[in-house]
């Protein structure tokens, strides 16, 4: 096929796909703003189920939600979940950033004086199928419940020391693992001092 | 063999049994092994996968005529990922759990040969009732194909089918099948025993 040299301009062979390209960009576009507000229902949906999960003895009813600027300077949406009694049990902040394979999502819970991780939840992730996926798995999470949020979780590959703030990796999975502890550091990060202020 | 094309007929029957993705041409082993540990999932990929295949194919056929050769590839994969985008987006916003639980295996339908063969052999050369009907029997083949494996798994491992109790509860569910070793046990016996048959016919005809 490459013996014969194409003939024409670039233009002339790439319009199709150059077309297309712009053709299928605007029909994603569509879908995304269509369905864009019913996934994000989904997701909320998701979050008030799981808020007793990652905050103990909270009451899903007794949920605000508050917008707060994070030290990123953008709008950062941020749940105060309380008991069924009215107490403040802790807070709940959605996070995301890049994992292996893809987006990563997911809620961090905190208690209230923003001392200690209480317990993660993964929203949404595409990791490999058999290692990386393992992030959504109770074992893994349930490292991260009572981590100090006052400093930056580690990653380390064996033997976690109590009280050092360290995570033990899922084997295989180094990298999934290490993406999950930078998004809850970068988020407790972004987000403290503005809650501190509430 | 034969100097015609396959006519819209014959590529409707050819897909669903004659040719079937699976268990003739050992295409889609991806989600084959990996979504069909209860029927409910293994149905959801196979209609989606059936979306996007008919979609692409038709696509492909129309604009069949104005294809490079040399950037077809590029053309086909562009539009099969278009398409699975919409249905990870569809199920995102209806099926949310169904979504969360076949997690990257929907984005992973992009790279589903299956698809791309049927726009590379049938699509890119015939006209869109021929590739429409190309489309839909490769679909029904390959939902037939998971359906079944499906079926094998979850009523063995785990006493249900669809969801719903088969077997009496005291049925010590066989675990290994709902693990990924059941699926490659469950395609080895059902491809045998699709070999055995269809080598019993060739012998009855002869």
């Amino acid at each position: 096929m490459e013996t014969k040299a194409p003939g024409g301009g670039y233009l002339r062979q790439a319009w199709l796909v150059i077309f297309l390209g712009l053709l299928y960009g605007g029909a994603l576009a569509g879908v995304q703003t269509s369905l864009g507000p019913r996934i994000e229902q989904n997701r909320r949906a998701e979050t008030y189920r799981v808020i007793p999960q990652i905050v103990p003895g909270a009451d899903a009813a007794q949920t605000t939600e508050l917008t707060i600027t994070g030290r990123d300077g953008k709008p950062s949406r941020v749940y105060r979940v309380h008991t069924a009694g009215g107490q403040l049990a802790g807070w709940v902040l959605p996070a995301g950033g890049l994992g292996f394979a893809d987006r990563i999502d997911l809620l961090v819970g905190l208690d209230p004086e923003l001392h200690a991780i209480t317990g993660i939840y993964v929203l949404d992730q595409k990791e490999t199928p058999g290692l990386g996926n393992f992030i959504s798995s109770e074992s893994f999470r349930e490292r991260f419940a009572g981590m100090s949020a006052g400093e930056p979780l580690m990653v380390v590959k064996e033997n976690p020391t109590a009280g050092r703030n360290e995570i033990l990796a899922l084997s295989g999975a180094t990298i999934s693992s290490e993406s999950v502890a930078n998004i809850v550091n970068t988020a407790i990060d972004n987000l403290r001092e503005p809650l501190r202020g509430l | 063999m034969s100097n015609h094309d396959p006519t819209a007929l014959e590529r409707l029957i050819n897909g669903i049994l004659p040719e079937n993705p699976v268990y003739r041409q050992l295409l889609g082993m991806c989600p084959t092994l990996a979504v069909t540990g209860a029927v409910k999932p293994a149905m959801t990929m196979a209609l989606a996968t059936a979306f996007v295949l008919i979609s692409a194919n038709c696509m492909v056929s129309l604009i069949r005529g104005l294809l490079r050769p040399h950037l077809r590839i590029l053309v086909f994969t562009l539009t099969i990922a278009t398409f699975v985008t919409i249905a990870d987006r569809v199920l995102a916003a209806y099926l949310y759990e169904m979504s969360k639980q076949l997690g990257p295996y929907v984005p992973l339908i992009i790279v589903n040969c299956l698809i791309i063969s049927r726009c590379e052999i049938c699509a890119s050369k015939q006209s869109l009732p021929v590739a429409l009907a190309d489309a839909v029997g490769v679909s029904l083949g390959f939902a037939l194909a998971l359906g079944s494996i499906a079926t094998v798994r979850e009523v063995l491992g785990s006493g249900t089918w669809f969801g719903l109790a088969v077997l009496p509860s005291n049925w010590p569910n066989w675990g290994i099948m709902v693990l990924p070793p059941g699926a490659f046990l469950t395609l080895g016996i059902l491809l045998g025993l699709v070999e055995w048959l269809a080598d019993r016919r060739r012998k009855h005809v002869t």
